[in-house]
């Protein structure tokens, strides 16, 4: 079953275009969320991560901090 | 372990990738180590003098950087940072975090990265409100108020970032004035909502889960600001931290001749971490392939007289 993907980012953040250029290339669907435009994900994007860095990447509650490929891979079941 | 490479390219910038399209072109055994693929023009935002392109931004760049070398299937061992590299007989030995290779030869092109502050709560609020990327991280300081550390044009474009967003944002700079270029520093000083502290340098950098104050010492007398974010724009340091015998200058950069050679015979360098003037893209990529032309005239010299 297809893994719920959540990429919480800002538009001018290079790795957060990385990641989900990354996840486009492997044909993973992801909710984009852009936290320039809407506080309360920053919010949650801060209690879900513990910090305050993009890009945040949830992979059924899996938090990833940061254009990691190898933990995003392994989170996907991709290789 | 057994096998020895023609070369060993460490980092995967400008100046790496270009070397590893000239290593695949002459056919070379070799090996890309890195801690990521770009470096620091995945940071470079918008870039209008690279040859061929009137404008890119530094994420496509890279991307087509990544697409040129995957076009001869290079082999890329990324989030392998280097932590030696050492001559072992004939050879070079590269000790990474994760594997050790040996190889005639190695191109060091690990380019450079944001200096630290060297003060406490640095490492513990980092990302925890600390950060060295206010392009990437300014939109979550919405209605905060933010420290920048650093007085040169990376400091004020970052103060720039946070000027419609921030209620109230500080600059920390440790000499008598600013520096960057007029244009930017009447911006931030036109901006209303900006305090530039001169003559300072932080101290600590504290809070609790995340930062809540910066202190700091003024002419020698301390003070604290209550902030919410700390951005540290102060420069760059070459990424030569791995243990080496290899020659620097006063500044960390690998020092190395025309021919991008450094002190130890088969041992290369070329790049932000050299000492080569004039730190651009463009110019770190050419210096690259010069690096690669040159490990191929040593490796077929050492053949001859093996």
């Amino acid at each position: 079953m297809d893994k719920n993907v959540i990429v919480y980012g800002t538009p001018t953040c290079p790795y957060c275009v990385r990641v989900k250029e990354y996840l486009t290339e492997n044909s993973i669907e992801f909710e984009n969320v852009d936290v320039a435009e809407d506080n309360n994900r920053v919010q949650e994007m801060v209690d879900k991560s513990g910090q305050m860095g993009v890009p945040v990447i949830d992979i059924d509650g899996e938090i990833i901090v940061g254009f990691e490929k190898e933990k995003i891979s392994q989170a996907l079941g991709i290789s | 372990m057994d096998k020895i490479y023609d070369l060993i390219i460490v980092g995967a910038g400008p100046a790496g990738i270009t070397a590893s399209v000239y290593a695949a072109r002459k056919q070379m055994v070799f090996l890309v180590v890195t801690e990521d693929i770009g470096g620091q023009t995945v940071w470079s935002g918008d870039i209008e003098n690279y040859t061929g392109y009137q404008f890119v931004t530094g994420v496509e760049l890279t991307m087509k950087f990544e697409e040129h070398i995957k076009k001869y299937e290079v082999e890329v061992r990324e989030n392998e940072p280097v932590t030696a590299i050492e001559k072992k007989d004939n050879n070079i030995q590269t000790t990474t975090s994760k594997n050790t290779y040996l190889s005639k030869t190695v191109i060091i092109a690990s380019g450079k990265k944001a200096r630290e502050l060297g003060v406490d709560g640095e490492k513990e609020f980092r990302g925890k409100g600390l950060a060295y990327c206010a392009t990437c991280d300014a939109p979550l300081f919405a209605g905060k108020d933010v420290v920048v550390v650093g007085g040169g044009n990376s400091a004020l474009e970052a103060v720039l970032q946070f000027i419609k967003i921030s209620p109230k944002i500080y600059m920390i700079n440790d000499i008598p004035a600013l520096g960057g270029d007029p244009i930017m520093r009447e911006k931030v000083l036109k901006a209303g909502n900006v305090t530039v502290i001169n003559n300072s340098v932080v101290k600590s950098v504290e809070g609790d889960k995340f930062v809540e104050r910066v202190k700091y010492l003024e002419n020698g007398e301390e003070k604290e600001l209550s902030v919410q974010g700390v951005f540290v724009e102060i420069g760059l340091v070459p990424n030569t931290s791995f243990q080496s015998d290899i020659e620097k200058n006063d500044v960390g950069e690998i020092k190395v001749n025309n021919c991008n050679e450094t002190n130890i015979p088969g041992v290369f360098a070329a790049g932000d971490v050299t000492d080569v003037p004039e730190k651009q893209i463009i110019i770190a990529a050419g210096e690259g392939a010069k690096a690669t032309l040159k490990v191929f005239n040593y490796i077929s010299r050492i053949k001859e007289t093996w």
